[in-house]
């Protein structure tokens, strides 16, 4: 699930799908601000501490040759007065001044960035990805989340991705078998939906629309996916009930049956596609 | 004094630019030869932390004051410790701050914004 901005409803739906789905495993990618918890409630939490390597160094050693600071493209390094100075929120752990060091005046050292919690909810597995306040880049959270060997293959993961198109979205839906892409009936939402279309184009995945928040009369995001040719999924009606269960970190399908039934034909939906994509794929499956 | 100044254009007619880190060039000045030498910014087109690698730029210059309208607190905190002052600009044109700054009439820039991370693109 992704959108080029918040609040489109990327967690409503993903998680709504989950609990449609009713053993699924739910991963919320938005590590900056995970919510999809606060619905779920998950218990028996797991937690697992994200570090990253970030380079150490040894003044005794260092010459001041800046080999470092010249080949650091993000430039966390400097060196100033006779000293050398890394930035550690800069930093995007590539290791390549360790390499590029002729003094070998550079190690690795290792910093916490933010944390993985695993838990369950009914038969739901929830995994949140949770980065540290201040902390620049939260790619390699989100690589841990969705490296896990351990995720069943057998049922659908669900994956709430952080809004816009930028690293961390493209990390989210690397492995993604179809991108749901999750948008509001505005010219604004059309603007945003747009960016996420290019992303998923680019990334030559499967995808279709869910227009969330629709209102009676002409909706400029529908005429986008018309003019564009972009499968629309579902339409989820801009509705006070929804709002109201929303806003007590319900979840729909467990408390409303017309939502019940509209997440289980999206459910549907979405299974047939990733079933016929993989089939193009791959005839001999 | 050797001071310096992120300017749009080289030429001291020119409008300061606003950012530090992504202005396309930097004026050195020296304040008894009234010497004036325009630079490249190399860190204007960087993917990320252009106010280190620009700060660092002009620390390798041995300039002894920056004069900006703005600065980050990574830039800020490379220059303080090469005891470059950092002064407040007050005007629109490079040439009006160097007069200014002459006349002992800035003060100095006391708070530095977090990074913006890729968003303080000078105007072109």
């Amino acid at each position: 699930m992704l959108s080029g901005k918040g609040g489109t409803g990327k967690t409503f739906v993903s998680v709504n799908l989950a609990a449609a789905a009713q053993t699924a495993t739910y991963i919320d990618c938005d590590v900056e601000e995970p919510n999809g918890h606060l619905f779920f409630k998950p218990v028996d939490i797991r937690e697992e501490e994200i570090t990253v390597e970030i380079p150490r160094v040894d003044s005794e050693r260092c010459n001041g040759c800046r080999k470092c600071v010249d080949f650091c493209k993000f430039n966390a390094l400097a060196y100033i007065k006779d000293q050398m100075i890394v930035f550690d929120e800069v930093c995007h752990s590539c290791g390549g001044c360790i390499i590029v060091c002729p003094e070998k005046a550079m190690a690795e050292r290792v910093r916490a960035i933010g944390k993985v919690q695993r838990g369950t909810s009914g038969q739901t597995d929830i995994h949140s990805g949770i980065l540290n306040t201040g902390e620049v880049s939260g790619v390699p959270i989100i690589k841990k989340l969705l490296s896990d060997n351990s995720l069943p293959a057998q049922r659908p993961i669900l994956i709430d991705c952080p809004p816009g198109s930028a690293c961390i979205v493209m990390e989210s839906i690397k492995d993604a078998d179809y991108c749901i892409l999750v948008s509001e009936p505005t010219l604004f939402g059309v603007h945003n939906l747009d960016m996420v279309y290019e992303l998923v184009k680019l990334f030559d995945r499967p995808f279709g629309v869910v227009l969330n928040k629709c209102l009676k009369g002409p909706d400029p995001v529908e005429a986008f996916c018309l003019e564009k040719g972009i499968r629309i999924l579902s339409r989820i009606p801009f509705d006070a009930d929804l709002g109201t269960l929303n806003s007590n970190a319900e979840i729909a399908v467990y408390k409303d049956e017309r939502y019940r039934n509209l997440f289980s034909d999206l459910l549907k939906t979405v299974t047939k596609e990733v079933r016929r994509h993989a089939a193009d794929a791959d005839p001999e499956r | 004094m050797k001071i310096v100044i992120p300017a749009e254009e080289k030429s001291l007619e020119s409008n300061v630019c606003e950012s530090f880190g992504r202005t396309p060039y930097f004026l050195l000045y020296d304040t008894e030869t009234k010497e004036s030498l325009f630079i490249d910014n190399a860190a204007a087109s960087s993917p990320g932390g252009a106010g280190i690698k620009a700060a660092q730029m002009i620390v390798d210059q041995r300039v002894n004051a920056l004069l900006v309208t703005r600065l980050g607190e990574n830039a800020a905190g490379l220059l303080k410790s090469a005891d470059i002052q950092i002064y407040k600009i007050s005007k629109a044109l490079v040439r009006d701050n160097i007069e200014a700054y002459t006349a002992g009439e800035l003060s100095l820039l006391s708070e530095f914004h977090a990074g913006l991370h890729g968003r303080g693109e000078a105007t072109k």
